[in-house]
C-alpha cells in the first residue's frame, strides 16, 4: 500500500502534469524583459526548458534561468500575448511549471567554454556558465543585444570567476559595433581558441556561429527553438526536418553535427498547424 | 519468428501501426518512427481547410494516464499533398490517413481529396472528444451519424479501404460497428480516446487543460479498450479487420488485443512512456512470447478469445 501511495503521489516524476508556484521574486532586467523566481527546484539543467502556464491564458515553453536546487529563474521577453501578460503579474500570483524537458549543454571539467548569447538568450547562457564555473571552466562570454539597453546578465557574467566578457550591439552604444559571432569569429582565429562553443539566440545568429565552428572545427552545442505543446514528445509540432526528430526530446540543445543535418536550420519553420514559414 | 500480417490486401512487416495524433504531422517524422519500428503510419486527422486547435495546456500526463485537448490543428488539404506526396516518394511502411470533417457532406469532400493521394487505407476519425464545444457529439455517438459518414466515404474512396474510427464512450459499440459495417465499412479503428477526462490544479483551482476537458488515453484505458475491440470483433462476426488502440505499452499488451480481435495494433501515447524505440520493443516482446508459447505466425491470434481451445 506504501508503494502504491508513494507511486501515486505528485511526486517529481510526474513532470507532465504542471503545479502552480506563487511567484516569488520579480526582477526587472529591462523595460520588456522580466526574471521571475519561484521556491522550487524542478532539477533543470541549464539549456532544458519548462513549460510555463499562466491559467486561463496558454502555456509556453521557456528556457531555464537558473535552477540551483532550492529556486527556479525564467528570464522572459514580453513579445507575445502570453508573455505580455505574464509580465503584468505580482509577487504571489500563480504560474504553473511541468518540466524540465529536453537536452542540455554538456562539458567537462576545466574546458574553455566560449558562450555566445543573443538578446534574452542571455539567460540561459548564464545559467550553463554559472554551472560550467563550478566544474573549473574558464569561460568566455560574448553577449550581444540590438542596443545598450536590451543587454542582459552582464553583471551576473562579471561575478564568475575564470571569465571574460565581451559585449557587442548592433548600434554600437556599448561593447563592439556590430554582431557578437563577429568576436566569435576572432576569438576562434586566436590562440585562446576555446574547447567547446555553447550558443542560444535568435536562429540567424546560430546559423553563423554553426558556420564558424564547422570551419574551424571546435564542437558547438545550440539552442533551436520550435514551437512546442507537449513537450515530451507526443504531440509532433517540434519535428524538423529531414530527420523528423522532435526538438522538446532530441532537441533544445543539439551538437553542430546533428544541427548541420536539419536542412530546415536557418530556413523555415513550422506553426501550430505544421505550415512552413521561413525564417 | 513471422510478425507480418496481411490486411485488406496491405502487408505489413509487423503489426505496430503509429495511431493518429501523435508525432505524425510531417512525411520526415513519418519516416522517423517507421526507422524506430513501426509497421505503419498513421496521419494526424486531416482537413480539408485549415483548422485550429486549443491553446495549451493541451497534453498532460501521469505515469498511468494522459489526456489530451490539442483540438485537432492541421493546414489544410495543401500540407497533406506536400507531406503525402513527398512520403510516397520513398515509403517505408503503409500509410493510413485519417481524415475529420465538421459535416457528413465535408467527410466525403474530403475524402476525394485524400483518395488522390493514395494512401493505403483511409481511417475516418468521427470520435475526437475534445472538439464538443466546437461540433457537438461525435458522429460516432449515434448509430445513424455514423452510418451517414460511413456511405458518404464509401461512395467516393473506390478501392482504398476505409476504417471507420469508433469511441468507446457510447453505450453499445457493438451496434454503431454494425451500422458501419452495413453501410461499407471496410474494417475499424477502436478505440478513440476515453472521457473525456479532466485534471484540476489544486492551488488554483482550474481545470490544467485549456479545452478543460480532453481525450483520455495511456496505460489506464487499455482494458476499455480490449473489451470494445471483442465487442466490435463479436458484432461484425469477426469479418472485418481492426486496428486495436488505446494503451498499448507492451508485447504482451499487443498479444492480448490480438486475441480480442484485433490485425493490427495503435501505438500512440506509450512513446511518452517508452520512448520511440516503443515500436520496436512491443516487437521483440511479441516475438519473445510467441517463441515461448510455440505461436508460429501471429495472424492465427486475431479473435482467439473467441475461438473454442482445446486445453493443453
Amino acid at each position: 500500500m506504501t508503494e502504491i501511495l508513494r507511486r501515486c503521489s505528485r511526486s517529481s516524476a510526474q513532470k507532465n502534469l504542471p503545479r502552480t508556484y506563487p511567484v516569488a521574486g520579480i526582477r526587472k532586467e529591462t523595460t520588456h524583459v522580466h526574471t521571475f523566481t519561484f521556491n522550487v527546484s524542478l532539477g533543470a539543467k541549464p539549456g532544458q526548458f519548462v513549460m510555463v502556464w499562466l491559467p486561463g491564458v496558454d502555456e509556453v515553453p521557456m528556457s531555464v534561468a537558473n535552477d540551483d536546487g532550492k529556486k527556479l529563474q525564467i528570464t522572459f521577453f514580453a513579445v507575445g500575448d502570453t508573455t505580455k501578460k505574464l509580465a503584468t503579474l505580482k509577487k504571489g500570483d500563480l504560474v504553473g511549471l511541468r518540466g524540465p524537458f529536453g537536452t542540455h549543454y554538456e562539458w567537462k571539467p576545466k574546458q574553455h567554454l566560449a558562450l555566445v548569447a543573443g538578446g534574452y538568450g542571455a539567460a540561459p547562457m548564464f545559467f550553463a556558465a554559472s554551472e560550467a564555473a563550478k566544474d573549473g571552466c574558464t569561460l568566455t562570454a560574448i553577449v550581444g543585444a540590438r542596443a545598450k539597453e536590451h543587454l542582459l546578465y552582464l553583471d551576473a557574467f562579471k561575478r564568475l570567476p575564470r571569465t571574460t566578457l565581451s559585449v557587442a550591439t548592433d548600434d554600437g552604444s556599448q561593447g563592439h559595433k556590430g554582431y557578437n559571432v563577429e568576436l566569435l569569429a576572432e576569438l576562434l582565429k586566436s590562440k585562446k581558441k576555446p574547447d567547446q562553443v555553447f550558443a542560444c539566440g535568435p536562429e540567424r545568429m546560430l546559423v553563423k556561429v554553426s558556420d564558424l565552428c564547422f570551419q574551424h572545427a571546435v564542437p558547438c552545442q545550440l539552442s533551436l527553438e520550435r514551437y512546442m505543446k507537449c513537450g515530451y514528445g507526443l504531440c509532433g509540432n517540434c519535428v524538423v526536418d529531414p530527420l523528423g526528430i522532435r526538438l522538446c526530446t532530441d532537441g533544445p540543445v543539439v551538437k553542430n553535427d546533428l544541427a548541420r543535418s536539419i536542412t530546415e536550420f536557418g530556413k523555415y519553420h513550422r506553426d501550430h498547424l505544421g505550415k512552413k514559414h521561413s525564417l | 519468428m513471422n510478425l507480418s500480417q496481411t490486411v485488406r490486401g496491405v502487408t505489413f512487416f509487423n503489426p505496430t501501426v503509429l495511431a493518429s495524433g501523435i508525432w505524425g504531422i510531417t512525411a520526415s517524422s513519418w519516416r522517423r518512427v517507421a526507422a524506430n519500428g513501426a509497421g505503419g503510419i498513421t496521419t494526424k486527422s486531416l482537413w480539408l481547410a485549415e483548422h485550429k486547435g486549443h491553446p495549451n495546456p493541451t497534453i498532460i500526463s501521469t505515469e498511468h494516464w494522459t489526456l489530451n485537448a490539442v483540438g485537432v490543428p492541421d493546414a489544410g488539404i495543401e500540407k497533406a499533398r506536400e507531406e503525402i506526396g513527398d512520403f510516397n516518394k520513398k515509403k517505408l511502411v503503409p500509410l493510413i490517413a485519417n481524415i475529420i470533417a465538421n459535416t457528413v457532406d465535408n467527410y466525403g469532400k474530403t475524402a476525394v481529396e485524400i483518395v488522390k493521394l493514395k494512401p493505403d487505407f483511409l481511417e475516418v476519425n468521427i470520435s475526437c472528444p475534445n472538439v464538443e464545444d466546437e461540433f457537438g457529439k461525435p458522429f460516432a455517438c449515434s448509430v445513424r451519424d455514423a452510418s451517414a459518414v460511413t456511405k458518404a466515404v464509401k461512395a467516393v474512396s473506390g478501392k482504398i479501404p476505409v476504417f471507420i474510427k469508433l469511441s468507446p464512450n457510447v453505450d453499445d459499440i457493438g451496434s454503431i460497428a454494425s451500422a458501419c459495417a452495413e453501410a461499407g465499412a471496410d474494417g475499424f479503428t477502436v478505440i478513440n480516446t476515453v472521457g473525456p477526462g479532466m485534471a484540476i490544479d489544486l492551488r488554483s483551482r482550474r481545470p490544467i487543460l485549456a479545452n478543460k476537458v480532453g481525450g483520455m488515453s495511456g496505460p489506464a484505458i487499455k482494458p476499455i479498450a480490449v473489451r470494445c475491440i471483442a465487442d466490435v470483433y463479436r458484432s461484425t462476426n469477426g469479418k472485418l479487420p481492426i486496428i486495436g488502440t488505446g494503451g498499448v505499452m507492451t508485447g504482451e499488451d499487443a498479444i492480448e488485443f490480438l486475441l480480442a480481435g484485433a490485425s493490427l495494433i495503435g501505438i500512440g501515447t506509450a512513446i511518452a512512456y517508452r520512448g520511440a524505440e516503443v515500436f520496436r520493443l512491443v516487437c521483440e516482446e511479441m516475438t519473445a512470447w510467441c517463441e515461448t508459447e510455440g505461436v508460429k505466425k501471429i495472424s492465427e491470434l486475431t479473435g482467439g478469445m473467441h475461438r473454442e481451445r482445446a486445453s493443453r
